[in-house]
């Protein structure tokens, strides 16, 4: 199971490029979702997600560096589930990590986290 | 194969003893070290000027800034206020005997147990002599403080740990300086250290070494001037914790902990920054 992962994430990886062009045709289809946009809201709001202050995010005006540029994020998070959990809590991946954990400490709801993740996919 | 468990067992044991209590010298060895590689272009003596020591473009703007200081007014009204007897006839110079001693503080005080600012010796200072204690973030305080700190431009940066209970503040300092806290759970080093250089938003973060030499500083963004403790408390409060007060032990032990990280640089207060 372990090695399967491994492989569709490099799969994943190489695809990269392919798949972020496939996403830019496919967002028209997302642009009206209203969870889609919810979450492009709560992520660029400076008292929510705050996304930009650290993260390049293909729209966004005068982004941050601390944090790896937004982009590919299907191809990089085949499982929306682990990207979730990489808002919600990135320090049980690396107790370390800069980024806030917007779920375990509250500074996102679990709702607004959802919509975030369906936003950040589209990316 | 029990007695070669047992020699690696106790090397463990002493290797981690070693990791534990890691000397101030060796801290600061490795700190200086940490920044002076991650910033190759920039001279170490240059690490007191904050951003503009790692950021060419802010720092043209600077160099103008520094051509007519916004802290002026607050040399000036220090001086004034240096000059200025209190009612029972005395005044600074009767405690300090000069302005240009910015370079005694913090330091260790043997008999009290406690670490000793500048600020903290102004307002000593003022009540020993039956005036009234100022506020310590900003203000007259702020304008004293810039006043000696003028004074001092050029004084070495030299905090001595003379023993084991100064040693223990160090420490807590110290682990103040890594812990992170506040509900965006960010230490001090993650943003100044690890973070130092990268942009949040269009601003650039200071590297840590060399920031406690400028203070007090007139900050843009205050439109004023404020203390170290001043700036501490907002840092806090960026990272949405709840701030300590100032002059309070908590960051009287992060002053001294952070400024000796900078042994061996100069003092060069007051500054100007964004």
């Amino acid at each position: 199971m372990r090695k399967k992962m491994t492989v569709i994430k490099r799969l994943g990886k190489l695809l990269a490029v392919p798949l972020l062009m496939g996403t830019m045709i496919a967002a028209p289809s997302y642009a009206d979702n209203a969870m889609v946009e919810k979450g492009k809201k709560v992520a660029f709001d400076r008292k929510k997600g705050n996304c930009l202050a650290c993260h390049m995010i293909a729209d966004g005006t005068l982004p941050g560096n601390q944090g790896p540029a937004l982009i590919a994020m299907k191809a990089r998070f085949p499982d929306p589930a682990v990207l979730k959990a990489q808002i919600s809590n990135p320090l049980e991946k690396n107790p370390n990590s800069i980024m806030p954990p917007f779920g375990l400490h509250n500074i996102l709801s679990e709702e607004e986290i959802d919509a975030i993740v369906e936003y950040l996919l589209t990316l | 194969m029990k007695k070669l468990l047992l020699t690696v067992t106790a090397v463990a044991i002493g290797m981690t003893g070693v990791g534990l209590y890691a000397s101030p010298e060796t801290d600061q060895a490795a700190f200086v070290n940490y920044f002076t590689k991650k910033f190759p272009d920039t001279p170490k003596e240059d690490f007191v000027n904050g951003v503009y020591s790692i950021d060419a473009a802010s720092r043209e703007q600077w160099i103008e800034i520094e051509e007519f200081p916004p802290y002026e007014l607050a040399i000036d009204a220090g001086e004034e206020e240096w000059n200025t007897a209190f009612a029972n006839g005395k005044g600074y110079v009767d405690c300090f005997g000069e302005p240009g001693v910015r370079g005694n503080y913090p330091y260790w005080d043997e008999s009290r147990k406690e670490v000793i600012t500048l600020e903290l010796a102004i307002n000593e200072c003022r009540e020993a002599n039956g005036e009234k204690p100022l506020k310590y973030k900003r203000g007259k305080i702020a304008d004293i403080s810039a006043y000696m700190a003028y004074a001092s431009r050029g004084e070495p940066i030299n905090v001595e740990i003379p023993n084991d209970e100064a040693l223990a503040a160090y420490e807590r300092g110290k682990e103040f300086y890594y812990r992170k806290r506040g509900q965006l759970n960010f230490s001090c080093f993650d943003c100044h250290g690890g973070g130092a250089g990268n942009l949040v938003r269009a601003d650039k973060l200071s590297p840590a070494y060399g920031h406690t030499s400028h203070f007090p500083v007139y900050r843009s963004k205050w439109g004023g001037m404020g203390t170290l403790h001043r700036r501490f408390g907002g840092c806090n409060g960026q990272v949405r914790a709840k701030s300590f007060k100032a002059q309070g032990p908590e960051y009287r032990e992060l002053e001294y902990f952070l400024t000796y990280m900078s042994n061996g640089l100069d003092y060069n207060g007051p500054g100007a920054r964004k």
